[in-house]
């Protein structure tokens, strides 16, 4: 990047604003924390001359939580439980991600029907969180309807969730080595009813908007964020792609079998917010594809990894055999284990809004020494100001929309 | 980075592609999405609930409220191994052991006080998990309305007065 980029303080409190090329004093206005089209508690602290945004000062950190440290005081299997309300419109890539990473340190590898149950559920939710995005997109910019109509094939997928891991939400669905339980019967029936209806929203939103006047008009070269500077500032998911670097970690570095499915990485060229839009959509026809080769032939076999230091032995053997139930009582006692060997790892998957990596330094303990999480939601809300900056404040609500940044990620 | 700096941006929008002639004249585009709309409008799937009258299926493993199950005898099955108070990511369940009354052969300890603060819990089936003896189990119960905070405090009593999952048929 040409420009040196100064850093802004951490807490904006007073701003002095500038002042205009005619000598007037800019305008400063606060968006948010509370603003309906700031999605959730984001704040920006804009700098105004007319409607035209000349500065732009990201704030973040309202709904910071101390995920990261109260990592320090869980154990591993517990921490699943946090990972949930990190991303809560995916959950479940958020519980894959840790529960890869958890697996890296250790080194094990969970079960083939394992991983193919990852596979589909996380590409559930990856169509959940992605039409959600694309109905905010839509709704932001004043159509209605076609977010509800998402809405609609949303509580179709999150019916199936709470269905296989028992909650709608907080689905803390993984285990370290494994999965919290196996799913229903009727598993593969639903997916495919999902499969075969949800192509139909994907397209109607295509029809309903890709040509829509007002649309278009406000989301074609509105926040183009070329290559270069996607690259330079870290973004990545759906927003790099939309500025046509094909990088997907599924296909860049395969985990739960990715390599085994025929998939495309889509790419667009334009790298503004309709492309962001377009992208989106293009995803979530892969995604379908995905979950439809990966329906066929899921392996047999246990969910969990056949490690009685490491995963829980299947209650039935503990209520009625000794060994069993001592590893049992072991793995949930503090003082047994389970215990990872020493070491750091990264780790990081492809969630719906990029790049989710878990940084774990491992001491031999039963907690993570430390746990830090790369949220693609953080370096997508740091590319705001030099999208909106020189654009109209009506510019913002399109671009901020398309980037979808989650609060709860963002600030950790 | 220079707040007057101007970014380098297309002076006009990217064309796409060339729109045609009934979306250039756009009121035949606003009579095909009227008639999508009017599609949703009269279709027969409905995915609204009238919540209080009707609900909806709800999972056999649905993670809702807890409770303690008791034996053929009509004891707490709970032998006070603290093991779902250790699981326990949120930290909310209290127990106190004690000796179990002489007529109990079974057993040596039991819990005199089980309490859950239900508004720390977070839901995540962790204990129903970790328990060795199947003594405690989340139920289907999701609506969860008091009046006050002491109310949330479940003790041991409360617990054992909950329903059973096999009282919510699995229509899901």
């Amino acid at each position: 990047m040409a420009e040196t980029v100064t850093p802004a303080p951490a807490v904006v409190t007073t701003v002095d604003a500038g002042r205009n090329a005619a000598g007037e004093k800019l305008m400063v206005l606060n968006m948010g924390p509370q603003h309906p089209a700031m999605h959730g508690t984001l704040r920006l602290v804009l700098e105004l001359d007319g409607e035209t945004v000349v500065r732009c000062r990201p704030e973040m950190g309202f709904l910071h939580t101390g995920f990261e440290k109260l990592g320090e005081y869980r154990s591993y299997n517990q921490f699943v439980t946090v990972t949930d309300r990190m991303n809560y419109l995916s959950a479940i890539n958020n519980n894959i991600g840790w529960a890869q990473a958890c697996e890296e340190l250790w080194g094990v590898e969970c079960t083939p029907r394992c991983r193919r149950l990852r596979v589909i559920m996380g590409e559930l939710s990856r169509l959940s969180d992605h039409i959600l995005c694309v109905g905010l997109q839509a709704m932001d910019l004043g159509a209605f309807s076609v977010m509800l109509w998402g809405f609609a094939r949303r509580e179709q997928l999150y019916d199936l969730f709470e269905r296989v891991t028992g909650a709608r939400l907080t689905n803390s669905w993984t285990r370290v080595g494994g999965l919290m339980q196996d799913v229903p019967a009727d598993f593969v029936a639903r997916v495919k009813a999902v499969t075969d209806t949800f192509p139909e929203i994907i397209d109607e939103t295509d029809k309903m908007l890709s040509k829509n006047k007002i649309f278009t008009g406000r989301t074609r070269g509105v926040g183009v964020l070329s290559a270069e500077d996607a690259i330079a500032y870290g973004v990545t998911g759906p927003v790099l792609r939309a500025s046509g670097v094909e990088y997907d970690l599924r296909r860049a570095r395969p985990y739960s079998g990715y390599e085994k499915f025929d998939f495309d990485v889509p790419t667009q060229t334009d790298g503004d917010s309709f492309a962001r839009f377009q992208q989106r959509l293009e995803e979530m026809r892969q995604s379908v594809r995905i979950i439809r080769q990966a329906l066929v032939d899921i392996p047999g076999g246990p969910v969990n990894v056949d490690n009685y230091k490491l995963s829980l032995p299947a209650k039935e053997l503990v209520y009625t055999r000794m060994e069993e139930m001592i590893h049992h009582f072991k793995l949930t006692m503090i003082g047994h284990g389970p215990y990872p060997p020493k070491g750091e790892v990264y780790s990081a998957t492809e969630a719906p809004n990029g790049e989710l990596g878990w940084y774990l330094v491992s001491d031999g303990k039963r907690n993570p020494y430390r746990v830090r999480v790369r949220p693609p939601s953080f370096y997508h809300f740091q590319v705001v100001p030099k999208l909106v900056e020189g654009r109209l404040i009506s510019d913002l609500v399109a671009v901020l929309s398309s980037l979808n940044v989650i609060a709860g990620e963002l600030d950790r | 980075m220079d707040a007057a700096a101007p970014h380098d941006e297309p002076e006009s929008p990217p064309a796409g592609e060339k729109p045609s002639l009934s979306e250039e004249l756009y009121l035949p585009e606003i009579l095909k999405g009227l008639a999508t709309t009017f599609k949703h409008l009269i279709r027969p799937e409905k995915f609204t609930v009238e919540y209080p009258e009707k609900k909806k299926p709800i999972p056999q493993n649905f993670r809702g409220e807890h409770a303690l199950k008791r034996d053929a005898q009509g004891r707490v099955k709970c032998v006070a191994c603290f093991l779902c108070a250790t699981a326990c990511p949120s930290e909310c369940i209290h127990i106190t052991a004690g000796p179990t009354p002489p007529e109990w052969t079974d057993r040596e300890k039991y819990p005199t006080k089980f309490e859950i603060d239900m508004l720390r819990c977070i839901y995540c089936g962790m204990c129903e998990e970790a328990c060795p003896c199947d003594a405690i189990e989340l139920t289907s119960k999701f609506y969860q309305v008091s009046e006050t905070r002491e109310e949330k405090y479940f003790g041991k009593d409360t617990l054992l007065r909950q329903p059973m999952k096999r009282e919510y048929p699995d229509q899901g």
